[in-house]
């Protein structure tokens, strides 16, 4: 992660990232009905997030590790908000004068289904969230809720999703977290991964796009026994 | 060695106490617990907590056996310091504290064993990990609306030495609410204790030093209110204190 370029202030990541789940239509497309079931009960009300603890950062070129007992991980092509000035109960209106910049979030999971009370397991296992390839100014980039992002695994194009689809766009997204905690400069907020994920096995290489982002790549390792 | 974090006269200053009811900070001046500000005891990493780890605690909210152990994540953005104020939004109906035992890591541990689990830990200190269960929804709970809210997670007052802790296992927690006694329980009930957790924990991310683990809370959470004084308390370790405020403190309603 500290080898991720960011020429904006704060000039470094924190290295706090928060993730936001089921953000992207489709991932709500995919449970289907079964988001008025149980164990769910309702479609969320408010931001579902999550915490990408720092043991699981890294940078562009990341070797990420398949653990022995899976045998594949789940690639979350995000857009990651990085924050520019503390940001804290900010209207909708004002949301992106708070933001830094962006960059591609790989938010890398041991697949799972049920998004009840998931083990932390399946998120937080070591290198499982490549960041990069730098934080482009916000300035460069006209409109965050119009960025195509297209998924490569050794070359052969798999998921092709554009953030125009966000339930919550970028900016209420801001709003609505920052009702509750406060985000601080060089933050990152990744917004939302489509489904569903790519899939990859150890020995592949990811090759995640965004227009007017950049390209991160990782690669995939198999667990040294 | 029972060492704060407190912010006086310009700065910030490790401080211990000084045996006479003060606090005694690290280039000599001696200074009462009023006159400063308490920050958490040491800068958090990870905040690793724990749902439904005592087992009157899981019986009270209707669950049963767990497979692992029940972990959630915590931002460090949500943490405050003894003696300060966390804000309880109007028209909540049900906000409550939670007294854990909080455990501290000092030395990278990943793949640790249980019997050198205890060998990772720098110390211990009280923490009151707040929640507000009219926000919680069945989307990754416990969610980050009502377990990582600004001010919701007191840590302190001391961070103390594991030194000087002979058991962790069999420490008494208290907490009190505007000196009334509601929550009682002792860290021998843990459904998995501290070298469990460490075993658990370490064997799928690489624990770093500054990262804690809220072990869990006890059964005797009940609703709390504005004006309200919280006192959590941990055998040998210290009371925390903490007082909820309303949103006008911080700006925020109508």
């Amino acid at each position: 992660m500290s080898n991720v370029p960011m020429e904006v202030a704060p000039f470094r990541l924190s290295g706090r990232v928060y993730g936001t789940l089921v953000n992207h239509r489709s991932a709500l497309q995919l449970i289907g009905d079964a988001v008025t079931a149980a164990p769910y009960k309702a479609a969320p009300q408010a931001p579902v997030l999550y915490i990408k603890p720092r043991n699981t950062l890294a940078g562009p070129d990341a070797v990420v590790v398949v653990p022995h007992d899976v045998d594949e991980l789940e690639v979350g092509a995000c857009l990651g908000v990085v924050i520019g000035r503390t940001a804290c109960a900010v209207s909708e209106r004002s949301a992106l004068d708070f933001v830094a910049g962006y960059l591609i979030v790989n938010d890398v999971s041991v697949p799972h289904t049920v998004y009840y009370r998931p083990s932390i397991r399946f998120k937080a296992r070591d290198g499982f969230c490549p960041m990069g390839p730098a934080v482009v100014a916000r300035d460069a980039v006209p409109n965050p809720n119009n960025l195509r992002i297209n998924v490569s695994v050794d070359g052969s194009p798999r998921q092709s999703v554009n953030t125009s689809e966000l339930v919550r766009p970028v900016a209420q997204l801001l709003a609505e977290v920052t009702d509750f905690m406060t985000l601080s400069p060089g933050d990152v907020l990744a917004v939302g991964a489509a489904a569903p994920a790519p899939r990859v096995r150890a020995g592949q290489r990811v090759a995640i796009e965004i227009d007017g982002i950049g390209r991160l790549e990782t690669s995939f390792v198999g667990e040294a026994p | 060695m029972k060492q704060a974090r407190v912010a006086f006269a310009g700065a910030i200053h490790a401080a211990e106490p000084d045996g006479r009811g003060g606090l005694r900070l690290a280039d000599g001046r001696h200074v009462s617990e009023e006159q400063v500000v308490w920050l958490a005891p040491f800068e958090p990493g990870t905040i690793i907590a724990l749902g439904l780890n005592y087992a009157d605690h899981a019986k009270e909210l209707s669950f049963g056996t767990q497979e692992e152990p029940l972990v959630f994540l915590k931002g460090p953005g949500s943490v405050i310091g003894h003696r300060g104020v966390t804000r309880r939004p109007a028209g909540v109906k049900f906000m409550h504290y939670e007294c854990e035992l909080a455990v501290v890591i000092g030395r990278t541990a990943r793949n640790v064993s249980r019997e050198d689990a205890l060998a990772h830990v720098a110390g211990y200190c009280v923490a009151n990990d707040y929640a507000i269960r009219d926000y919680l929804e069945n989307w990754y709970r416990p969610n980050l609306r009502v377990k990582n809210r600004d001010g919701g997670t007191v840590l302190g007052p001391w961070l103390v030495d594991a030194a000087d802790v002979a058991n962790p296992g069999n420490l008494e927690l208290r907490t009190y609410v505007n000196g009334k006694l509601v929550q009682q329980g002792n860290t021998r009930d843990l459904i998995t204790d501290i070298p469990g957790l460490i075993q658990y924990l370490s064997s799928f991310m690489t624990l770093a030093a500054g990262d804690v683990i809220l072990t869990g809370t006890p059964e005797g959470v009940v609703n709390v209110n504005e004006g309200d004084e919280v006192i959590c308390e941990i055998e040998g370790l210290g009371r925390l204190q903490n007082t909820l405020v309303s949103d006008a403190a911080f700006g925020r309603g109508s």
